[in-house]
């Protein structure tokens, strides 16, 4: 099968997991390049500043028609109507229920980069910012997400929204699951780890360094 | 803990890029270190503004706190022609300095751990091996170390039983040898320099010479950094955080001749740091 897109790829990024993880979850063939992202800050070379002027990763190239896309929601959305059109249940953008609701996720799981995502590159590889602010504001985001999953557990929900995973739900899952690579444990969340625990049970679920296979966990 | 013994040792503290980001300050044993200036020509001081002595080895500047210190061992391999020689940066872990490198002398938790990759079940099964102490230049080294493993290196093609040798020349550093894929016959060599931020926490940096003229740097790095990454959150959660240097207090198994060997190899030299000694 012919790759769907190339992604342009940091083996240790959440962000770009979700990529890696949508693709596994909806066995949809890409091709990928390695950025050295550290040690050797590539995504800040001038190659991939002229393919994505903001200097983040992931960055997504469609194979068919060449769209250029650098927000992983972005990249997330395109996936999920790739794959099944518009009736896709990954992705009811024009569900007058759901659809809000999704979008709500996607900014929530959009926002986790800033506060998980940093407290941990702080952690794990000493980024030059104020790693306790950055570790504060993910607690915050934790209890936020918390709250959100007992509410939807309460109505026998399991995910973001509806009865269905959506990109919401992939949105949110790398940073919260890599949350202890920060100091961030999963202890207090009953909540979130049942749908960690949900998300890892997806057929077709990919792992990354940081999250183990679910066989640890029996 | 005796930092009398650690002082003496010498220890990486940057490498080119990191010093090409800037100035930075980082810690060795407990104290503030600051680390400037060029690859070519850095500057470490100590939190009284000491000039360290530094020395460039192993694509790594390393440096010293002690008055005497102890020579810095070699690695001939590194200077063999057509090898590639791959720094791979640094990965904070929050676990004693010697948890990092018992764990990396470790092969039973490969299926587990870094499945599929470096090990896969059902071939949990370690084949016994030999360890030593070589008398003549006091190293811990295994050898005869059997390994199935379903992708051994980035230049893998397929599953091979890898066979292993480990050394360790220094409390904070562990060499392994490996069957290089493409090249049967000869072993890439893969290095871990831990740099003791303090008793608990430290930075570790990988270091690679391998046979692999093909594969891209960037992919080089991240097969490492992903191997690496998945034993960090398992080393966070290792209790007691320091290293029980007493046998009784946690029970070995075959598998484990290296750790065990390792253990009381610095516990005969008294590299306490980082150990938890409260028997001894
Ligand atoms: N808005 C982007 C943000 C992606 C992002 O921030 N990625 C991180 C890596 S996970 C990054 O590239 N950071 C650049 C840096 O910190 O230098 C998205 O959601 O896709
Ligand atoms: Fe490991």
């Amino acid at each position: 099968m012919s790759a769907a897109f190339t992604l342009y790829d940091y083996v240790l990024s959440g962000n770009c997991y979700k990529i890696r993880l949508f693709a596994s979850l909806l066995a949809m063939p890409y091709q990928s390049v390695a950025i050295d992202f550290y040690p050797g800050y590539e995504h800040r070379s001038e190659r991939m500043l002229s393919l994505n002027p903001a200097g983040t990763l992931p960055v997504m190239v469609t194979s068919a028609g060449g769209q250029v896309l650098t927000e992983t929601n972005a990249m997330l959305a395109w996936m999920a109507l790739h794959d099944g059109g518009a009736q896709t249940p990954w992705f009811p953008a024009v569900d007058p229920a759901l659809g809000p609701q999704v979008q709500q996720g996607l900014a929530f799981g959009a926002g986790l980069t800033d506060s998980i995502g940093l407290a941990r590159l702080h952690a794990m590889l000493d980024w030059p910012v104020d790693g306790e602010a950055a570790k504060r504001a993910g607690l915050k985001h934790l209890r936020a997400l918390e709250l959100h999953l007992t509410d939807r557990q309460i109505d026998g929900g399991l995910w973001w929204a509806g009865a269905h995973p959506t990109i919401a739900d992939l949105a949110c899952f790398p940073y919260v699951a890599l949350s202890p690579d920060a100091g961030l444990e999963h202890d207090g969340f009953p909540a979130i780890r049942r749908w960690l625990y949900a998300v890892r049970s997806l057929p077709g679920f990919a792992t990354m360094p940081g999250i183990h296979p679910l066989h640890e966990l029996r | 803990m005796s930092l009398a013994y650690a002082r003496n040792d010498w220890y990486v503290i940057a490498d080119r890029n990191s010093l090409e980001q800037g100035p930075r300050r980082t810690r060795l044993l407990g104290d503030e270190i600051h680390v400037s200036g060029s690859y070519a020509h850095p500057v470490i001081k100590d939190a009284s503004g000491r000039m360290l002595p530094t020395q460039i080895k192993f694509d790594h500047v390393w440096t010293t706190v002690g008055d005497r210190p102890r020579p810095l061992f070699d690695i001939p391999e590194g200077n063999e022609p057509g090898r590639r020689l791959v720094p791979c940066g640094m990965v904070r872990v929050k676990c004693s300095p010697l948890r990092a490198v018992e764990n990396f002398l470790d092969i039973a938790h490969f299926p587990f751990v870094h499945t599929d990759v470096l090990g896969a079940e059902p071939y949990t099964e370690v084949e016994p091996y030999k360890v030593e102490i070589r008398e003549q230049n006091d190293e811990v080294w295994a050898t005869k170390v059997k390994f199935f493993q379903p992708l051994a290196a980035k230049s893998a093609a397929g599953g091979i039983t890898t066979d292993y040798e480990y050394r360790v020349p220094a409390p904070t550093t562990a060499v392994l040898y490996k069957t290089c894929p493409p090249k049967p016959e000869a072993q890439d060599v893969i290095t871990i320099f831990v740099q003791p931020r303090s008793e608990t926490e430290c930075d570790v940096w990988p270091w690679m010479a391998l046979y692999d003229d093909d594969t891209p740097y960037a992919d080089l790095v991240q097969f490492q950094q992903m191997i690496f990454l998945q034993d960090r959150s398992i080393l966070e959660n290792q209790r007691p955080i320091k290293l029980p240097l007493d046998p009784r207090m946690e029970i070995p198994t075959r598998s484990d001749l290296t750790s065990v060997a390792y253990r009381r190899w610095l516990k005969k030299r008294g590299a306490f740091y980082g150990a938890l000694a409260e028997t001894l």
